[in-house]
């Protein structure tokens, strides 16, 4: 025990710094419970209890953000979820390691391309005299506002982020693939499988658990997707749709400066994350005979 | 192994490749454009799409990009940042790691127990910005460096990485009395060289790719990194001073500064781009590693 001090001292640096940046805001996080001032500080704050949860809950602009916010989550994870999987099954089905190498080479890309960057592009590819409204007006004779109307933010939201990252969520399916037994896919070829068939009961099945663990973790973060992008992509016009509770909190937190009150909806927010992976959880045990992440 | 394909599968295959291809495509022609239009004159972008006369290639908005001394400085900043957070990241999760990886450590487990509930609970945007505050490192780099780099997945990857090695080895250089520090020194950490790099390429390219910290805890636009500049180039539309002569017409500083966020897209780009394909197979294995736990 003594002989491993020096063991505990290479533990030092983290401990502190975790305890610093995680576990004090942590339990800063109980201003949302005050009448915070930053003159009297996070003690000497007086309780107010669940005034700033109910403010919030009866907020005209409630509803409009807890639905943007779990309408983008779940449509990003029921159209985002099965393209990478997809994607790998298509892989795994190229001949020549180089070939396939390649093509790995390509769709990985975007993945290392910054949000900043693919807003960015978004905004010259659509804009109304961007390269993608000159086919819409070749076709339809008017251009679409696709960074401006709300009603097309979602779209744009979820299909660049397939774009972005779908190629690299697929890294983890292809090498489970890759280590499905062949035998397995010589067996059923002599039984007559067709590759379809294979498909179906030879390399699903292997994905299976990767599968599951993923969705439960996908699912568990419904509340917490990607507000780096939403807040890039956030124009005057479209926050009907794009105001979601992570921009939200920004926005009220630091730049009007309402610190308990906007700490009160990042809580609420985590408190449905958690309830949500609970509950993703659960379903999935009973789906998946019994495996699921804890 | 050598498969029989049926007509059946053979189409199926056809089908396959030409999904893919698109798929393919739909990754490369966006990228494609980008780069070629960074090279094209405004005019030519605008009235005809593309060009091919030679006349209709320029360099201008690389030009004005490049002769920007906030790009420029973001640029450095970046570098600076991106470097420091990766060998801060390095650093705490290796030393944490390690004796994190050792079966006999006392108290492992509640160790191990404080670090992972980090992961389900945080304090949030505002505490953790309050903290920053109160600690005197708003407008500092340290804000931007210290407090991501120490993270409970990179710990467990280390320590994952350090379960691996042959124990064999540390118990023979503990029966020849090597101490604790020279084990991981001079056994260890040289046997490490894979996680440690696959650790530094990860940190590096989050901090690359990241502007939110920044624009968050830093107000002086000399501290600025890449992505922020960008963020004002790109998203909000404000074509740095200096960049476009004031006697230029309205419509002309439109078309240039179109020209212009073309030409920032690709340079801020390239660097990571072109390292990418030489680092491939590290970052599929920092992958991997990540998804065994």
């Amino acid at each position: 025990m003594l002989r491993n001090y020096i063991l505990y001292l290479f533990l030092l640096p983290s401990i502190i710094l975790t305890v610093i940046f995680k576990y004090v805001p942590m339990y800063g996080s109980i201003i949302a419970f005050k009448n915070f001032s930053p003159r009297k500080g996070i003690l000497g704050s007086e309780w107010v209890g669940f005034e700033h949860f109910q403010r919030f809950l009866s907020s005209p602009n409630f509803y409009d953000i807890l639905m943007n916010t779990l309408k983008l989550s779940a449509y990003g994870l029921i159209l985002g979820f099965p393209v990478p999987i997809i994607l790998a099954l298509m892989l795994n089905l190229v001949r020549g390691a180089k070939f396939k190498k390649n093509i790995q080479l390509i769709v990985y890309a975007p993945n290392f391309i910054s949000v900043v960057v693919v807003a960015g592009m978004l905004f010259v590819f659509l804009s109304p005299a961007g390269i993608v409204n000159a086919l819409v007006t070749t076709f339809t004779g008017k251009p679409i506002a696709f960074m401006t109307d709300p009603a097309y933010f979602r779209t744009v939201y979820i299909l660049s982020g397939i774009w972005q990252t779908a190629g690299w969520s697929s890294i983890i399916y292809v090498a489970t693939l890759a280590n499905v037994d062949p035998q397995l896919h010589d067996a059923a070829t002599i039984d007559g499988a067709s590759l379809m068939k294979r498909i179906f009961h030879i390399d699903l099945p292997a994905l299976k658990p990767v599968m599951a663990v993923l969705f439960i973790l996908a699912a568990g973060g419904i509340m917490s997707i990607g507000y780096e992008k939403a807040y890039l992509m956030q124009t005057a016009l479209n926050t009907p749709t794009s105001e979601i509770i992570a921009t939200y909190v920004y926005k009220v937190g630091l730049q009007s400066g309402d610190y308990a009150y906007s700490t009160a909806i990042g809580l609420f927010n985590s408190v449905i994350n958690v309830f949500l992976l609970i509950f993703v959880n659960t379903v999935v045990k009973k789906l998946n005979e019994g495996e699921g992440l804890y | 192994m050598d498969i029989h394909y049926t007509g059946k599968d053979r189409i199926l295959l056809i089908i396959n490749y030409i999904l893919l291809g698109l798929f393919v495509l739909a990754i490369l022609l966006p990228l494609v454009y980008v780069v070629l239009s960074s090279f094209l004159t405004p005019n030519t972008l605008i009235t005809k799409g593309f060009a091919i006369t030679s006349s209709d290639w320029t360099l201008t908005g690389y030009a004005k990009i490049l002769s920007n001394s906030a790009m420029i400085r973001g640029f450095f900043n970046a570098i600076f940042y991106s470097a420091a957070f990766a060998f801060a990241t390095v650093l705490f999760s290796v030393f944490a790691a390690y004796p994190l990886a050792i079966e006999e450590l006392v108290g492992k487990r509640s160790i191990m127990i404080f670090f992972l509930i980090t992961m389900f609970f945080g304090g949030g945007l505002i505490p953790t910005y309050l903290v920053i505050k109160d600690l005197g490192m708003l407008n500092t780099v340290w804000a931007i460096i210290l407090p991501g780099s120490i993270s409970v997945f990179n710990i467990i990857l280390a320590k994952t990485y350090f379960q691996g090695l042959p124990k064999e080895l540390f118990q023979a250089a503990s029966i020849d009395g090597a101490s604790e520090l020279s084990i991981f020194f001079k056994i260890v950490l040289p046997l490490s060289k894979p996680i440690i790099f696959v650790l530094a390429l990860y940190a590096f390219v989050g901090q690359w790719n990241s502007y939110f910290d920044a624009m968050i805890y830093l107000d002086d636009p000399k501290l600025f990194p890449l992505q922020l500049v960008l963020r004002s180039i790109l998203i909000q539309n404000q074509v740095q001073p200096g960049m476009i002569a004031d006697a230029m017409a309205q419509a002309e500083l439109k078309k240039l500064s179109e020209m212009i966020k073309y030409s920032a897209i690709v340079i801020s780009s390239l660097p990571l781009i072109v390292m990418y394909p030489f680092f491939q197979k590290y970052f599929e294995k920092g992958v991997m590693v990540g998804s065994i736990k």
